[in-house]
């Protein structure tokens, strides 16, 4: 390796080191016998865990939490599919306006969104109810799971879908029975993604929270500000082996999906 | 009756405008009652407020305490584009350069903390950054400091950890455009006698020109209206534009003036957003997250 090469592979270790190094060290103090975090850990002990698993109030925060994002998965999942099957076999001004409107949440800042829907649903009593979140999530989760269907159906050929027709099938049995079992696992891929971006979601969240339900993110956000205990880097531990175990199915499901793909050109 | 002629176009495209609409109308809807009209309805709010008026709009861009807050905003917002392209490039460039197991390490770093929880990251962060934390510890480890800098609650905190939550945004469309530069424009050049830093200057970086500007366009208008980071990690001294809005809002109830803060904010991410559409394409940022 010639030394411009080797200084080249010594910076990117070390912003590779800057990444990875918060996340590293949070980790570990899970495990600390000591009642506030300390680098590195004290002692060793699961009692962090055991707190979050039987306290109460983190216990419903994450239920709450859960149910957001499973009802999150959902619509975006249904919604986006449709959406999006339309986007690309109609195609035309409404595809492009479609396109259009799917980035804007991504453009306009979440506090900007946030306060929006504060003053909206406060106005027509959603606030604090799961389905202020639900609705807020899946705008925000949408254009990720779109994309991730998109990528899907544009493989598929339509002269699947048109020799179905041909042969007697309605258009919707034809969507049902040929084309929807081969962008299934992207379907079902863009809707863990919607559940891991609703789950994880903590602007929204802390404006709409209500003072009875709370969040899982809302949560952290107040123990951060007040106090900042082990039961954080528990939480952590937990968050990123459930966004691990989420990653790996989500390229799972996709691999499956490419090889159905390459099956159906064959 | 209908004819399979009249299903068959030529692109594939073959559904009735009837049906398209129909089966975008539940998306539209979402994104009418839950984006759009709250949007409008705010916006409104920061002119019509008790009568029409762009008072709220005076004070926020004349005042000079809030044209501090706003160009302190875009000040921060600046630095962490500046620091994540930095750090960004040579990344992406290795990428670029590496195959197998490399790669695969280089891009697991750089995506995974997208997919791990912000306030995770805030939290490590503020354990970092403490009094006694490991930083402090470090330093006086080495004997670069005596006694322990107040590292956290400082722009310092806030510039680190946001960089830290963006720098996928800036790796990955840096890493697209290098991707698709021919290897055979650096070796002509190496042919022809250019030296490394000149190949880079006259080659790489202008052909990787529209993956850099996407980048730290991102970058930039995304640090805007960061809420989490400053909120959590940031001088109450050093306020940004979004703990000012949270605090109109929430706290000081001048519903019609935070309004005007979320309309400033909001208008010149669109606009600038529209100016440099082309180059920003947020739409590419999709395939490359997942």
């Amino acid at each position: 390796m010639n030394p411009r090469s080797l200084m080249l592979n010594a910076y990117v270790y070390a912003v590779l080191a800057f990444v990875m190094i918060p996340i590293l060290v949070i980790l570990p103090m899970a495990f600390s016998d000591t009642s506030y975090l300390t680098f590195p850990p004290r002692g060793f002990s699961l009692r962090w865990f055991q707190e979050f698993f039987t306290n109460g109030r983190w216990m419903a925060a994450a239920g709450f939490s859960f149910a957001i994002a499973f009802l999150v998965a959902i619509v975006t999942a249904v919604l986006g599919t449709m959406a999006t099957y339309a986007m690309v076999r109609g195609g035309g001004k409404l595809a492009s306006l479609f396109q259009a409107a799917l980035v804007l949440p991504i453009i306009v800042p979440h506090i900007a969104l946030a306060v929006a829907l504060y003053l909206f649903f406060q106005r027509i009593g959603l606030t604090g109810t799961i389905w202020a979140y639900v609705l807020a999530h899946s705008v925000i989760a949408m254009p990720f799971t779109v994309f991730t269907i998109a990528a899907a159906l544009s493989r598929i050929d339509p002269a699947l879908e048109n020799a179905a027709m041909s042969c007697g099938a309605t258009r919707f049995n034809a969507f049902r029975l040929v084309t929807l079992p081969n962008i299934l696992p992207n379907v079902l891929s863009g809707a863990l993604f919607a559940f891991i971006i609703s789950f994880d979601e903590p602007v929204i969240t802390y404006f709409l929270a209500g003072t009875r339900d709370k969040t899982l993110p809302r949560l952290m956000f107040e123990d951060i500000q007040m106090n900042i205990t082990p039961i954080l880097a528990a939480i952590a531990v937990l968050l990123t082996a459930l966004s691990v175990i989420v990653l790996l199915a989500a390229a799972a499901l996709r691999r499956l999906s490419q090889n159905r793909a390459a099956i159906t050109v064959e | 009756m209908r004819t399979i002629a009249r299903f068959l176009e030529p692109d594939g495209r073959f559904l009735s405008h009837g049906s398209v609409l129909l089966l975008m109308a539940p998306f539209f809807a979402l994104l009418l009652f839950a984006f759009l009209y709250p949007m409008i309805s705010i916006l409104s709010l920061s002119v019509l407020e008790p009568q029409p008026t762009l008072a709220n709009y005076e004070r926020a861009l004349l005042d000079p305490i809030f044209v501090g807050i706003l160009l302190r905003t875009l000040e921060i917002g600046l630095t962490v584009t500046v620091v994540a392209l930095l750090m960004a490039f040579p990344v992406a460039l290795l990428m670029a350069r590496s195959s197998g197991p490399k790669i695969v390490l280089i891009t697991a770093c750089i995506v995974l903390p997208l997919w791990s929880s912000v306030l995770v990251r805030t939290t490590a962060w503020a354990v970092l950054l403490q009094r006694n934390g490991l930083i402090n510890e470090t330093l006086q480890f080495l004997s670069i400091t005596d006694e322990p800098l107040k590292l956290l609650y400082t722009r310092t905190a806030v510039v680190l950890a946001m960089t830290h939550v963006l720098l996928p945004f800036m790796v990955l469309p840096i890493y697209g455009s290098l991707k698709s530069i021919p290897l055979n424009y650096d070796r002509a050049a190496e042919i022809m006698g250019a030296g490394p830093l000149r190949r880079l200057r006259e080659i790489t970086i202008p052909l990787a020109m529209p993956g850099i500007l996407s980048g730290s366009l991102m970058v930039f208008l995304m640090s805007l209206g960061y809420f989490i980071t400053p909120a959590l990690l940031g001088s109450p001294q050093e306020m940004m534009v979004s703990t000012l809005i949270s605090q109109q809002i929430t706290v000081l109830l001048d519903w019609p003036f935070g309004a005007a803060l979320v309309g400033v904010l909001t208008l010149f991410v669109l606009a600038v957003t529209l100016l440099f559409g082309k180059v920003a394409r947020f739409d590419r940022l999709m395939g490359a997250g997942a």
